[in-house]
């Protein structure tokens, strides 16, 4: 199976995979409006000062959204999800849920979720999330066999 | 008010399959049909603007010498910016005639070069690291969300694909015609959950183009003129991820908010209505975000029926990007219809269109651009 396709770092994201590797979730706060933000840049989003800190985050964060892919990739067995976390610092990250079934029921929108790293080569980890309680597998108040559940 | 006019208006001799035409082709194509449209030819044109393509290329290949240029690419809404770009322009008096092409090889893929995101961008590194697969994997991630803040359900977000159908089924140049049900959506394969294929955009082969002047210009020209009465743009996002709320559309509400203001609309105007649908929420968040409903109710609207024929906001006329076509940039088709049904020459013609609003959408709730065409000019 083929390797995912990798980020290749710039000069301002380099500290995001930096702390990847060594397994810290690393954000940016503005220290002039306290704005916590993502992806990185060496400046604030919101009010433009370039007085900005980095600063670990804690790697918690909830299911916002998602959908389960069915489309073949190179890399992946499908179906998978394909996800977006709510960190509890604020900023909003595409990720992977893994250490769960990849199927509706299984997969609540607003369930608790923490970080856990995937190394890819000597460069690149990537930041997957796991559940923080394994929810309840089976019939949830969620899509009927009619809409063809995957 | 802008005082400009569309005064050619054409699509490509033929839409769907067209593997004996390169996209470039394409373009020219639809060019020449709004020249023969319009009455003139490339010697009448000094204005051009492309998306796709860098516009040097097209502008060339069309034999034009412009003195007024605009490439913006901002997907699938670029025309929509376009036409707000040669407004301004022609207001300006930087030219006095503008083109606008798009052509695009979406199914047959001949002369089209590939989109895979430079692994250095933002798409690169925040995105395809985590199996997106295009737009399908993409544009549709942000309404779980959006079905549990506001209750829509699956029955109404495939109610979308089942009321298009039916305009489709109006439109014989139309590639999907046969009318359907809630249950032939949720039978059709599933792509990626909760969106089954019917709940996806088509993948056509296609071109349009648009000639604009200045609205005293415009009698000189042999179709009645389509006047543009307000016009808005934005961008928001260059990934899904970072759309700043997964349940509304700031890009919508600002284009759409801008152009009613210049038109001086109020909704109740709006006889007809386009929304680009690339995937089947697309016209829920966009009658939301230009106001036409109130938050989490534009799924019920279009069950009741108000965006359906014989509607009272007849929306996407032409079956839209879910059974019309859909070649990628799918914003030049909806100007189009926007165009044909202010003329009173669409298939699926709705009676008495006197004011005609439409609304692009570009890379996945990226951008956005926003036309108000009108039978009259604003007084």
């Amino acid at each position: 199976m083929a390797s995912r396709p990798l980020p290749q770092p710039t000069p301002e994201t380099q500290h995001f995979w930096d702390g990847a590797r060594c397994g810290e979730l690393r954000l940016q706060r503005c220290q002039d409006c306290l704005t916590t933000y993502f992806p990185p840049r060496p400046f604030c989003p919101e009010c433009s000062s370039r007085n900005v800190t980095l600063f670990k985050a804690s790697g918690r964060g909830t299911l916002e959204s998602y959908v389960i892919n069915h489309r073949p990739h190179p890399a992946w067995t499908e179906p998978y999800a394909i996800a977006l976390v709510r960190l509890e610092e604020g900023p909003r990250l595409m990720s992977n849920i893994v250490d769960c079934p990849q199927t509706p029921e299984a997969l609540i929108l607003d369930m608790p979720l923490e970080v856990v790293w995937h190394r890819q080569n000597d460069q690149i980890t990537l930041p997957l999330f796991k559940p923080t309680v394994r929810p309840a597998v089976g019939p949830v108040a969620s899509p009927a066999a009619n809409r063809g559940a995957p | 008010m802008t005082g400009v006019a569309i005064v050619g208006a054409a699509e490509t001799t033929r839409l769907g399959v067209i593997p004996d035409m390169s996209e470039l082709q394409l373009h020219a194509d639809a060019a020449l049909n709004a020249m023969a449209d319009a009455g003139i030819n490339a010697r009448g044109i000094d204005g051009f603007a492309t998306a796709g393509f860098r516009p040097t290329e097209v502008a060339q290949y069309l034999g034009l010498k412009p003195r007024w240029v605009d490439g913006t690419a901002v997907g699938g809404c670029s025309f929509m910016v376009h036409v707000r770009h040669a407004v301004a322009a022609i207001l300006a008096g930087h030219c006095e005639t503008v083109l606008i092409t798009h052509g695009e090889s979406g199914k047959s893929r001949v002369g089209k070069s590939g989109f895979a995101p430079a692994p250095a961008s933002f798409a690169g590194q925040f995105e395809a690291p985590y199996g997106v697969v295009g737009p399908p994997t993409m544009f549709t991630v942000p309404v779980l969300r959006y079905m549990k803040d506001y209750g829509l359900t699956h029955e109404q977000l495939a109610m979308v694909a089942v009321v298009q159908r039916q305009w489709a089924h109006r439109n014989p140049r139309a590639f999907m015609r046969d009318l359907i049900t809630v249950d032939d959506v949720f039978n059709s394969r599933i792509i990626a959950w909760p969106f089954h294929l019917l709940e996806c955009c088509l993948v056509t082969d296609g071109g349009g183009a648009l000639i604009l002047t200045a609205a005293d210009r415009a009698r000189d020209f042999p179709k009645k003129p389509v006047h543009i009465l307000g016009t808005g743009e934005s961008s928001e996002t260059p990934i899904i991820s970072q759309m700043e709320s997964l349940t509304s559309s700031r890009a919508f509400r600002v284009a759409g908010g801008d152009a009613m203001r210049e038109a001086g609309i109020s909704h109740t105007d709006v006889d007809h209505l386009m929304i680009y649908d690339a995937f089947a929420h697309l016209p829920i968040y966009g009658l939301e975000d230009l106001g036409f409903c109130k938050k989490g109710e534009a799924g019920a609207f279009i069950v009741e029926g108000n965006t359906a024929p014989g509607g009272r906001l007849p929306t996407n006329t032409n079956g839209g990007g879910l059974s019309y076509m859909h070649s990628g940039m799918y914003g030049m088709y909806a100007l189009q219809e926007s165009v044909r049904q202010i003329r009173g020459e669409a298939a699926a013609q709705v009676a008495n269109v006197e004011v005609a609003l439409c609304l692009g959408v570009g890379g996945m709730f990226g951008a956005s651009g926003c036309v108000v065409l009108a039978t009259e000019p604003a007084t």
